[in-house]
């Protein structure tokens, strides 16, 4: 089968790869163009540690096809930071120790972000909801939702 | 691993040739949060993905004096964000935001889960409340057919070879009119109906409910209208007695299965629960209208 070449951006950059028609945009990422900071949990939809942005929406890149992302903008976790400092998200996620393992983190840093982005002053309800497909194992998302809360307060007082 | 063959055409005509001239499984692609899943577990060898995200009016959705015109592939993410729709439909739209996550919401459409016709569905009770028309594309031309006609089992509906959706109408509710869908899931998030409810009524100035119609999902192998419910509504202040008679007709009505979500008894107790709960809810929205 011939692989389809696909243009498209990735963290405001031009960005080429070739694909199978059937691998997953979170394939694509990890596999062929090594950014293996989005993470693979279930690919089913049901976990969230593959949130990516696609033109400022946040999907399960494992529900996405690498050949829809033609001309498309796709934001990931190795985008959030601008710059060698980390963003004020993944700083308070460190503050607050809101990781064990790790592996949502990715995930639900891309979440947080764009969550904010909608809405800059969420109550913590509100927060839940929007995370509610991103799924952590290990910390029993109070600290997360601490880092989360305290993040937009940051990130309104310093705007 | 199933082989795919991806095409993304720009044209509905393009995309009914596709459909009708393929000789493996040819699926339409909306959202894929279905489609891609249920191919990752497929037996085919080989299955042609029709993207239909390229063509016009798939993803807009007008309002208008006659309705409500929708591109069936118009991510969920969009639809619940059209403030517009929302005080037309409120119930459908709150149908659309029950779908899996903010994530599933971004790419999951209303026509993909009308074509996907799984009986626990969540916004095909809100269609069929609502009136739906699903306009069918294919190679003899276009026809409409009413939603509640369009599932024929579980997982099964009407279209044939060839064929795709092109648009859900929903024709303009009449004065004082609303809707409101309830389910119940073990959780708040992220889980499928054990049972599902959608309702809409219109009253006059006294309050007296002068029309109604009443749906019921994941109690059946399709979603139902149910008009013995709306009957019990009809003429009625939605006091406490319309209200219960209605439940009893929509659990009469239902025949679902036992499975770990819950058993049967249990499903077709609560799904008269919700049936009066989104009643009051509508009711309550008709008045503001
Ligand atoms: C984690 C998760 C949670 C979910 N939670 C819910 C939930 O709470 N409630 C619920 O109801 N569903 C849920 N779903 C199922 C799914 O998201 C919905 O059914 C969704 O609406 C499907 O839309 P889609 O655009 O992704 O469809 P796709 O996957 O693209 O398509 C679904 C089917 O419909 C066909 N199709 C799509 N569009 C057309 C068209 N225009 N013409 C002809 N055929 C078409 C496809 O060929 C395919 O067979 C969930 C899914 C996931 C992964
Ligand atoms: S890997 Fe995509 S949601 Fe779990
Ligand atoms: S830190 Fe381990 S899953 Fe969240």
């Amino acid at each position: 089968m011939a692989k389809t070449h696909v243009t498209t951006s990735i963290n405001g950059e031009p960005q080429e790869f070739l694909c199978e028609p059937g691998d997953t945009l979170l394939d694509v990422l990890r596999n062929d163009l090594n950014m293996t900071g989005t993470k693979e949990g279930c690919g089913s939809g049901d976990c969230g540690a593959c949130s990516v942005t696609l033109n400022g929406r946040l999907v399960c890149s494992c529900l996405v096809l690498g050949v829809e992302v033609e001309g498309a903008e796709v934001g990931t976790i190795e985008g959030v930071s601008s710059g060698d400092g980390l963003h004020v998200i993944q700083e308070k996620f460190l503050e607050h120790a809101a990781l064990q393992c790790g592996i949502c983190t990715p995930g639900i840093i891309v979440s947080t972000k764009a969550l904010l982005e909608e809405n800059p002053n969420p109550t913590e309800e509100e927060a839940r909801y929007y995370l509610a497909g991103n799924l952590c194992r290990c910390t029993g998302y109070d600290k997360i939702i601490r880092a989360v809360m305290d993040s937009a307060e940051t990130l309104r007082g310093g705007a | 691993m199933v082989s795919v063959v991806y095409e993304a055409p720009d044209s509905i005509d393009g995309a009914i040739s596709l459909l009708a001239n393929a000789d493996v499984p040819a699926k339409v692609l909306a959202g894929g949060t279905d489609l891609i899943i249920q191919t990752n577990g497929s037996a085919d060898v080989s299955r042609l993905f029709v993207d239909v995200k390229k063509i016009a009016g798939m993803l807009d959705a007008n309002l208008s004096a006659e309705g409500l015109d929708l591109g069936p592939s118009m991510s969920c993410a969009e639809f619940t964000a059209r403030e517009d729709i929302k005080k037309v439909f409120p119930g459908l739209v709150e149908a659309a935001y029950l779908i899996g996550s903010t994530q599933v919401q971004g790419r999951a459409s209303i026509g993909g889960n009308l074509c996907n016709s799984s009986p626990a569905a969540d916004t095909i009770p809100a269609l069929l409340v609502n009136g739906a028309q699903c306009v069918i594309a294919g190679p003899g031309g276009e026809r409409s057919v009413a939603a509640e006609d369009f599932m024929t089992g579980v997982g099964r509906n009407c279209m044939e070879k060839g064929e795709l959706l092109k648009t859900i109408h929903l024709p303009t509710p009449a004065a004082n009119t609303s809707d409101a869908y309830l389910r119940f899931i073990p959780r708040t998030e992220m889980d499928i109906a054990v049972a599902g409810a959608g309702v809409s009524l219109t009253l006059d100035d006294s309050g007296t409910c002068i029309a109604a119609k009443v749906a019921i999902g994941a109690v059946a192998p399709t979603a139902l209208l149910v008009s013995a419910a709306a009957d019990a509504l009809i003429g009625t202040k939605l006091d406490d007695d319309a209200l219960q008679a209605a439940a009893d007709a929509a659990s009469a009505a239902s025949s679902p299965i036992s499975d770990r979500r819950g058993t049967a008894g249990y499903r077709k107790q609560i799904v008269g629960v919700l049936v009066k709960r989104a009643a009051k809810i509508a009711a309550t929205r008709a008045k503001g209208n």
